[in-house]
């Protein structure tokens, strides 16, 4: 029973990061329709910059503001110089884009920093949690940290109008323009709020899978699976893929045998399959009915 | 009488095909006039040029001030409230968000807390409902939903695209009844586009008939609803 709970609540870590991957999948998705293959990647680098301020004496949390707002600024840019130009073209040509960016950001981390795996340090160290040997203070700063960014984004898309506005924009575009609503800059604004949320999912994975240049393709498939459980159209169904997901990713690994570590990747891939053929619209989304 | 409204030579184009070819009228402060003509005469797209959502050539003069190359954003924020053909809900959101929404780029939150108020008077079945998702609203409440949403605007001009559309006679009676108080009470100029010309014609002062993009009739509406030959002609009753 022991070890089913510290399975549990392992998962429920893990989870908090995949249900951040999720979110700012499913914000972008919104968005522009597209996923945002390239979103582990920004994470990456985010967090590395968040690196290379820590090595040169900045604080941790210093470290990890000034990174947000990095993430943020960048996103926005992102999204000016590549993807609107690409509003209005094909899938494909955006997957491209989506690829390119992927290889551009990955190479030139590589180029920077190198590939070889780098310690990266947690604020909250890696003592048992209140006394318990279940879950460590790390994997309990990640659960809360996130918590509080989901609590924080809840506010901030129901109470204030800027939320309200982007919702509308992501909702009925031709609605939001004719209300007054600048939809390019709501999309710009996603994109760099989206990449503030990967660059926190990033910097809280860091101490536990070690910083390099791959650190999130695992992390982002796994993000991937959350979003489309939950309901590709649905922040909240995210929140919950995610952790449902960490969660399923730690049990299946303890108690079917031959999973392990090894194919735990394999069983993200399956359920991603799984949900497409028996619930597409996943367990929160809505369906699209298009009218032709 | 001032002019609000003045467009000249209005040309629009989907892609490589002509809409309008060469639209003049013009719309005085205070009046309600409609825009009528059959199907595919161009009505819709005339509203759509005036928002800039359509391509198009020609002058579009508001209060003396050019909308030309404006984009349609800030072309709401000229006073020009435009409730599109599909009433353009937001169907996941709540009835009280969509009067948000349609006041988003005003900054009085006094003014905008009492509007809503001022609208759940005009519309107190969107009072009922003012929690709940829009989209689960009858059509002919959501009209009204869509009515009031423009209304948050405070507009100087309503552009109305279809507003009876699927709607049952008796809810657009009622729907016209409350667009004639408005335009009396709260002074805003409307322009209606309308297939039912009848009930469009009772409530209008001023009236253009449109064929294929161009304007073929203009004048007072009770003139035009009295001449048989273009009621026959054009207007199909």
């Amino acid at each position: 029973m022991e070890l089913f709970t510290n399975q549990v609540l392992a998962g429920i870590a893990t989870g908090a990061i995949y249900a951040c991957m999720a979110l700012a999948v499913v914000m972008i998705y919104q968005a522009i329709d597209h996923l945002n293959f390239a979103q582990g990647e920004m994470a990456m680098f985010s967090t590395f910059i968040s690196w290379q301020l820590m090595q040169w004496g900045v604080p941790y949390w210093a470290a990890f503001v000034i990174t947000l707002a990095f993430s943020f600024v960048a996103g926005i840019a992102i999204e000016r110089i590549l993807f609107k130009p690409l509003a209005k073209a094909p899938i494909l040509t955006n997957v491209a884009g989506f690829i390119a960016l992927f290889a551009i950001i990955n190479s030139s981390a590589g180029l920077i920093w190198d590939f070889t795996i780098k310690q990266y340090p947690t604020p909250f160290g890696s003592a048992p949690f209140l006394g318990s040997q279940l879950i460590s203070t790390h994997q309990a700063g990640m659960v809360g940290v996130t918590v509080l960014l989901l609590l924080g984004l809840y506010f901030f898309f129901q109470y204030t109008r800027i939320g309200l506005a982007m919702r509308a924009a992501a909702s009925v575009p031709e609605s939001a323009r004719l209300v007054g609503i600048n939809t390019s800059w709501m999309i710009a604004l996603g994109w760099g709020m989206a990449t503030a949320i990967g660059s926190i999912a990033g910097m809280l994975i860091a101490p536990v899978v070690f910083l390099e240049p791959n650190m999130m393709g695992g992390v982002l498939i796994y993000g991937f699976a959350a979003a489309v459980l939950g309901g590709l159209t649905s922040p909240f169904g995210a929140v919950v893929g995610g952790f449902l997901v960490g969660i399923f990713e730690n049990l299946a690994g303890t108690y079917i045998p031959g999973v392990g570590n090894e194919l735990k990747l394999p069983i993200a891939l399956a359920l991603i399959i799984s949900v497409l053929v028996v619930k597409p619209a996943g367990l929160f989304g809505r369906h699209i009915v298009k009218r032709v | 009488m001032t002019t609000l409204l003045n467009v000249k030579d209005l040309r629009a184009y989907y892609g490589q095909v002509q809409a309008l070819h060469g639209l003049s009228f013009s719309l005085n402060e205070g009046s309600l006039t409609t825009l009528l003509g059959a199907n595919g005469a161009g009505k819709t797209t005339t509203l759509r040029a005036i928002c800039n959502m359509v391509r198009s050539t020609g002058a579009i003069e508001f209060d003396g001030k050019p909308l030309n190359n404006r984009s349609t954003e800030n072309i709401v924020r000229f006073g020009i409230a435009h409730v599109p053909q599909g009433r353009g809900t937001f169907t996941t959101m709540t009835v009280e968000e969509n009067l948000q929404l349609g006041a988003i780029t005003r900054k009085d939150s006094a003014g905008i807390v009492s509007d809503i108020e001022r609208m759940y008077a005009h519309f107190p079945v969107l009072k009922q409902r003012h929690t709940q998702q829009a989209g689960t609203l009858s059509g002919g409440e959501q009209q009204m939903l869509a009515v009031a949403r423009a209304l948050m605007l405070r507009p100087r001009l309503m552009l109305l695209d279809e507003p009876s559309f699927g709607l049952a006679p008796l809810v657009v009676r009622d729907l016209f009844g409350i667009l004639g108080k408005i335009n009396r009470e709260d002074k805003v100029s409307i322009l209606v586009v309308e297939q039912n010309a009848q009930l469009a014609l009772e409530l209008a002062d001023q009236a253009y008939v449109i064929e294929t993009g161009r304007i073929v009739m203009s004048g007072n509406a009770k003139d035009i609803a009295n001449n048989e030959e273009i009621r026959k002609s054009y207007l199909g009753y």
